[in-house]
């Protein structure tokens, strides 16, 4: 099955993507991620206002098969969350990179952006 | 083929008169204000239904063949250890002079039950190679929380405050990170190699002086036994941490080696899975925690007493993390242990452990040419096969497993553990003969031959077709009156 990759977007390694807008970033989960995840049953959405460094876990998703951290591609603060994921999971499943969005961030350091994947090396990554 | 009893039964609330029928229980004279504080009592009656004893029989009955179990058929359920349970564990556990025990009633006339739980004490401790046990907790996860408590105790007794790390490796169960957390830890996930064992550079890149221990399933559940043990029990005490052990797949190593000799301070056994102690529908469970001598101060209290012929219940011991269960354990579920461990004896229980190993071992090389086993080339009590090439036919690994109880066979567990894509996790246990197997793996075959729809549609030949398991996780419902809001 092909996954769709937005080419507006940059990647992590771990299947987040991010799209930066200023000095805010929105981010969420891949096509490639929700594929494998399943269907998603509940986003324990962060505080706004957690302070998160690059890498470190930002929230838990859980699906039918499994739970998992989704992990900050940059390092800032939260300063939105998508309250429409509390109730409706599976939007992320439906549409993962535009109405399945997770959170916003405040970028710390926008260097940081230069480590992410672009999305053909994203594709080359999941192997599509 | 196979096919599941399937009855429209109500509940019993639903086919309930109102009509009182037994006469067994006689109402006591006295109005029940003599007897119970007025503040407790209820303001209406409890709504018992009331339903003839033939047909409360029935419904029970009807409920029974429409579910599965191991006195059913095969159960290869990964990681669970469904393995019968010998019927004579169910006849002395049924004695009246265990059964109709209360746990307050004197010592003195309770000493049977109390060498029972001392006896299963020191033979646990015998099996494990550990010092001494508490019978106490009621679940592997109950036992690995108590084991953590412990641990905690034994670090803040030496002044040793820092150590705020628990080291879990991926191939680790499950619960294994989550009592770590539950019992205030930081878990610290170290990745596997790529033979699926502890990667020691990365054990070692994760030790430091904030390390309180290391948590190990073994074998871990890839079903791959931890070639590197001792090199890890050594690494770890170095750090000043302790070892713990999951002993949950104690039944691939009983009788061949031990926790204790691997050099591990603390282990947790699950009776309801190496002792044959009915689990899943069929009872509680229960979770032994074994320790070197040197972390006996820090057991749940009470523990066993044993003077002479005399057997009490000690509750003097200054440093315990005091009770973790109500009384001392689930008693009866201890007891059948006890019976399965006699009726076997040393030699039976090593055999037990060898037929285990080599059952899986023959259905994993069966299996493999069907469905790839990634990690392993000899496996202990079980094996990870990976259903990632169905993806081609136009199917995943949970409708081949779903497929599977249209042919009269459990389905293994799935997609547990992460590491392995789309995991297929076979357990066959020691108590499966070849021919039970020869069927499991014709099955399979005959299933992967078959068009993608049929395995999309089933199970049909059960009492309930494919449940949504999205639905039912997305609005739980616990209770009947849940679901019916």
């Amino acid at each position: 099955m092909m996954s769709k990759i937005d080419e507006s977007c940059k990647y992590t390694e771990t299947d987040e993507w991010v799209n930066v807008t200023g000095n805010k970033a929105r981010i969420g989960i891949t096509d490639y991620a929700q594929h494998k995840l399943n269907d998603l049953t509940y986003v324990d959405l962060p505080e706004i206002g957690m302070k998160v460094s690059k890498g470190e876990p930002l929230l838990v998703v859980e699906s039918v098969k499994s739970a998992a951290d989704i992990n900050a591609p940059i390092s800032g603060t939260v300063i939105e969350v998508n309250e429409e994921l509390e109730d409706n999971a599976e939007t992320i499943n439906k549409d993962p990179y535009a109405k399945g969005w997770i959170v916003v961030m405040e970028l710390e350091a926008p260097d940081e952006l230069d480590s992410l994947l672009d999305a053909s090396a994203y594709a080359k990554k999941i192997g599509e | 083929m196979y096919r599941q009893a399937r009855y429209d039964e109500p509940l019993l609330s639903e086919i309930s008169d109102d009509t009182p029928k037994t006469r067994y229980c006689k109402a006591p004279e006295n109005p029940p204000e003599d007897y119970i504080p007025a503040s407790m009592l209820r303001k209406a009656p409890p709504g018992i239904p009331e339903v003839s004893e033939a047909r409360v029989v029935r419904h029970y009955t009807r409920l029974a063949q429409m579910t599965w179990g191991v006195d059913t058929g095969f159960y290869p359920l990964g990681s669970c250890t469904m393995k019968y349970g010998p019927k004579i564990i169910e006849v002395v556990a049924d004695l009246p002079g265990f059964r109709d025990i209360h746990p307050l009633q004197d010592e003195s006339t309770a000493q049977g039950a109390l060498w029972a739980m001392h006896e299963l004490q020191e033979l646990l401790a015998k099996i494990t190679d550990m010092d001494a046990f508490t019978l106490q907790p009621a679940a592997g996860a109950h036992g690995e929380f108590t084991g953590l408590m412990m641990i905690r105790a034994y670090h803040e007794d030496r002044d040793d405050k820092e150590r705020k790390e628990v080291i879990v490796p991926d191939t680790a169960h499950g619960t294994n990170p989550a009592s770590a957390a539950m019992a205030g830890y930081d878990v610290v996930e170290i990745p596997s190699g790529a033979d699926g064992c502890v990667d020691l550079k990365a054990l070692e890149a994760a030790l430091s002086e904030n390390t309180a221990a290391l948590m190990l399933t073994n074998p871990n559940t890839l079903g791959i036994f931890e070639k590197d043990a001792l090199i890890i029990a050594k690494m770890v005490h170095e750090a000043g941490a302790l070892l713990y052990y999951d002993g949950a797949n104690m039944n691939a190593i009983m009788g061949k080696t031990a926790p204790g000799a691997l050099g591990f301070d603390l282990v947790h056994l699950n009776l309801h899975k190496t002792f044959s102690t009915p689990h899943g529908g069929g009872g509680p469970g229960a979770g032994p925690v074994g320790v070197k001598a040197f972390l006996e101060p820090y057991l749940p209290s009470p523990t066993i007493k044993r003077e002479g012929e005399v057997y009490s219940l000690d509750y003097e011991h200054p440093k315990s993390i005091g009770p973790v269960k109500a009384f001392y354990g689930n008693f009866l579920v201890l007891l059948k242990a006890l019976v399965y461990i006699k009726s076997l004896g040393g030699e039976g229980l090593t055999e037990a452990t060898e037929r285990a190993v080599a059952n899986s071992n023959y259905l994993a090389e069966k299996i493999s040419p069907l469905l790839p086993i990634p990690y392993g080339k000899v496996w202990k009590h079980e094996f990870v096969a990976s259903g990632k090439a169905l993806k081609e036919k136009g199917y995943s690994t949970v409708d081949l497993a779903k497929r599977l109880l249209d042919y009269g066979f459990h389905a293994p567990t799935v997609y547990f553990p992460h590491l392995v894509e789309e995991a297929f996790m076979v357990e066959p246990t020691e108590t499966e003969t070849k021919e039970e197997m020869d069927a499991f793996v014709a099955a399979l075959r005959t299933i992967l031959e078959e068009p993608a729809e049929k395995l999309k549609g089933a199970p049909t030949n059960t009492s309930v077709g494919r449940v949504d398991e999205t639905l039912a996780a997305r609005n739980m419902a616990f209770t009947w009156k849940n679901v019916n809001k």
